[in-house]
């Protein structure tokens, strides 16, 4: 086991390493670049767009830019290209606003999921079934945008809730148990959105899961020991139908940077994903690669993190 | 049950097998219904727009701004920029445009696009996947084709796909070709993995070791013996792999970055149309109904499919 974790961790590593160079030369190679942004600016000289090449190190070779990246980044010292602020605090503050949205999102999603999936797998062919079956699909089906400008217009036109960005502006002075109920309904909203496709997916998977595992041979064998139904169902099938979902929870781990860029647009939530897309709209290089380092790296967590789960939950899986 | 007249029965064919367990379900046979009704639109629009030129999508009368559904135009639009049907079916948008001709030529091109990335991401995997699949053996240097080829899958997996799909699209020019190669070119990466796991357990079946012994080059055993066999997973994703396209397709534009104009997608209709939620709802409901009705019939065709080939999903 350990030698297998530490093998893993080495292969990982240089995956990381060439996830980053191949990320560094496809924006670098693009067209187009940051000096050029304002291409139509009658002040903007052959000289001072030299001047800038030179001061973000646009005019030095492929390979020397990588490093110059490394280095910075390494040393805490990677600036933005736009504001000349130092990237990594900049990550991390929005990386905390963007947190309590993730993780609310997962708690719902899981806590719903597995109800939803199970009864419908117990009921199977049943009214419950069909409906959360169709509801289901058009969950996966309908676009988020779509689907989020309608629950907003009825959200703030039913209820008279607060919809946009992370706390209503002036409300800093008011009472505590004001300000914390302003927090909870701002997060209302952009969670559920977060939250539907999972439950979408997560109850459907949790369904075929559970109806596999209810047709395996131990469960027949368990009915006809003449056990009561309940303890079958809960103690033998579905203790083995959750079995996969250890490693789901490693491999949600990446949505944190990249599932919420709509979300987080649509709300003006001071995410990670909004911060990734007006990166991106700038071509502010260091944070783009950065905030993708960061994706790259909770990807290959999520993966590990979710093999060990695995067989830590699994006595058949040994890791070599 | 196995009955005294199912046994005297001629044995059916696969295909009849796999065609009626399609047909005897419900949400296929709606799925399918709604597929070709959104294929005689494209094709509708084709014919109504480009060879007849009765319907005019671009056209533009800022005094018919923001019509609702079925409304006439007004007396001050000249008789020929009149739309065709002498109303305007589904209202018009902020530039007086008729929406019934630009979703029926954004049915048209939001197919096309959802159809060419998954018909890019499919090739990709399945090449990808049988070659490190049955060659994977082979040494280039200190590493095999196998290990390259999956490293290099696991490489592209690790990019956030929503992110990298917007990196790529936004620092490229715009254009409807770029997006579809984009979207086609990060999502091969599951097909494949099970293409290569599938072409490895068939790899070692006697058909095979027989194709081999006759001599044939391997591209031939990949493409005649081993795919077919593995087509009915490969079939499955590609049906909910377009639908997945065409979501992203929609994102993209709300984000700024879909097909540009001229061409019109459901997708770039819906955004559009946000901007006028309140004064004209049916500019942003009737997009996003369609793409919710398309996604959802391609979907339950794929699952629909997936019972149907996999004989042990079957319902009882």
């Amino acid at each position: 086991m350990l030698g297998y974790l530490l093998r893993s961790l080495i292969e990982r590593l240089v995956l990381l390493v060439v996830v980053s160079v191949l990320a560094h030369a496809m924006v670098h190679l693009a067209p187009g670049e940051p000096s050029e942004v304002d291409p139509m600016n009658p002040r903007m000289k052959p000289e001072d767009v030299a001047r800038l090449r030179a001061a973000f190190h646009l005019d030095e070779p492929l390979h020397l830019q990588y490093a110059y990246w490394v280095r910075d980044l390494a040393t805490g010292e990677l600036r933005s290209f736009k504001d000349n602020q130092p990237v990594l605090p900049r990550i991390g503050e929005r990386f905390m606003n963007s947190l309590p949205l993730f993780v609310l999102a997962t708690l719902v999603i899981w806590t719903l999921s597995f109800p939803l999936g199970v009864q419908a797998a117990l009921r199977r062919g049943s009214r419950f079934d069909r409906t959360t079956t169709v509801l289901a699909y058009a969950l996966i089906a309908i676009p988020g945008f779509f689907l989020a400008y309608l629950v907003i217009i009825a959200a703030v036109q039913v209820l008279g809730l607060p919809v946009i960005g992370m706390r209503t502006f002036g409300a800093e002075t008011a009472p505590l148990s004001v300000r914390v109920m302003d927090r909870i309904w701002h997060l209302a909203l952009p969670t559920l959105m977060l939250a539907f496709g999972g439950i979408a997916m997560l109850s459907r998977y949790a369904r075929a899961q559970m109806i596999e595992v209810l047709a395996a041979d131990y469960v027949r064998t368990a009915h006809a020991k003449g056990l009561p139904a309940e303890t079958v169902t809960y103690r033998h099938a579905l203790r083995n139908a959750l079995l996969p979902f250890v490693t789901m929870f490693g491999l949600m781990l990446p949505g944190l940077v990249g599932g919420s860029v709509i979300i987080e647009q649509i709300f003006a939530w001071p995410g990670i994903g909004r911060l990734g897309y007006e990166a991106i709209l700038g071509r502010d290089y260091p944070v783009v690669l950065t905030l993708n380092l960061f994706a790259a790296v909770l990807t290959v967590a999520g993966t590990f993190l979710s093999d060990v789960l695995y067989a830590l939950a699994d006595p058949r899986i040994r890791l070599r | 049950m196995t009955t005294p007249s199912d046994l005297d029965a001629p044995p059916r064919s696969r295909a009849r097998e796999v065609a009626d367990a399609l047909r005897g379900d419900r949400a296929t046979r709606w799925s399918a219904a709604t597929l070709a009704l959104v294929l005689l639109a494209a094709l509708a629009g084709e014919i109504l727009i480009g060879a007849t030129g009765l319907l005019d999508p671009a056209t533009v009368r800022l005094p018919d701004k923001l019509l609702p559904p079925l409304s006439a135009p007004s007396a001050t639009i000249a008789v020929a920029e009149r739309p065709g049907l002498g109303i305007y079916l589904l209202g018009t948008d902020d530039l007086g445009r008729d929406v019934f001709a630009r979703m029926l030529e954004g049915s048209a091109v939001t197919l096309t696009v959802g159809f060419v990335a998954v018909a890019i991401a499919i090739s990709i995997g399945v090449a990808v996947g049988s070659i490190a699949g049955y060659l994977g053996q082979v040494r280039l240097g200190p590493f095999t084709v196998d290990g390259v080829l999956m490293r290099f899958t696991d490489v592209m997996l690790c990019f956030p796909t929503f992110f990298l799909i917007l990196t790529a699209v936004a620092l490229l020019p715009p254009s409807i070709y770029n997006i579809m190669v984009v979207i086609g070119l990060t999502g091969w990466m599951g097909t494949a993995r099970f293409v290569r796991a599938e072409v490895l357990s068939l790899a070692r079946q006697d058909f095979v070791l027989a194709a081999r012994a006759l001599g044939l080059p391997p591209t031939r055993v990949i493409v005649r013996h081993l795919l077919p066999n593995a087509a009915a997973p490969v079939l499955v994703t590609a049906t909910v792999s377009v639908a997945s396209a065409i979501l992203v397709e929609s994102s993209l534009s709300f984000l700024g970055f879909g097909v540009p104009p001229p061409h019109a997608t459901w997708g770039n209709i819906l955004s559009d149309g946000k901007d006028y939620v309140f004064d004209a709802p049916w500019l942003f409901t009737i997009p996003g109904l369609a793409i919710l009705a398309v996604v959802l019939a391609f979907n339950l065709l794929g699952e629909g499919l997936r019972e149907a080939l996999d004989p042990r999903l079957r319902r009882r």
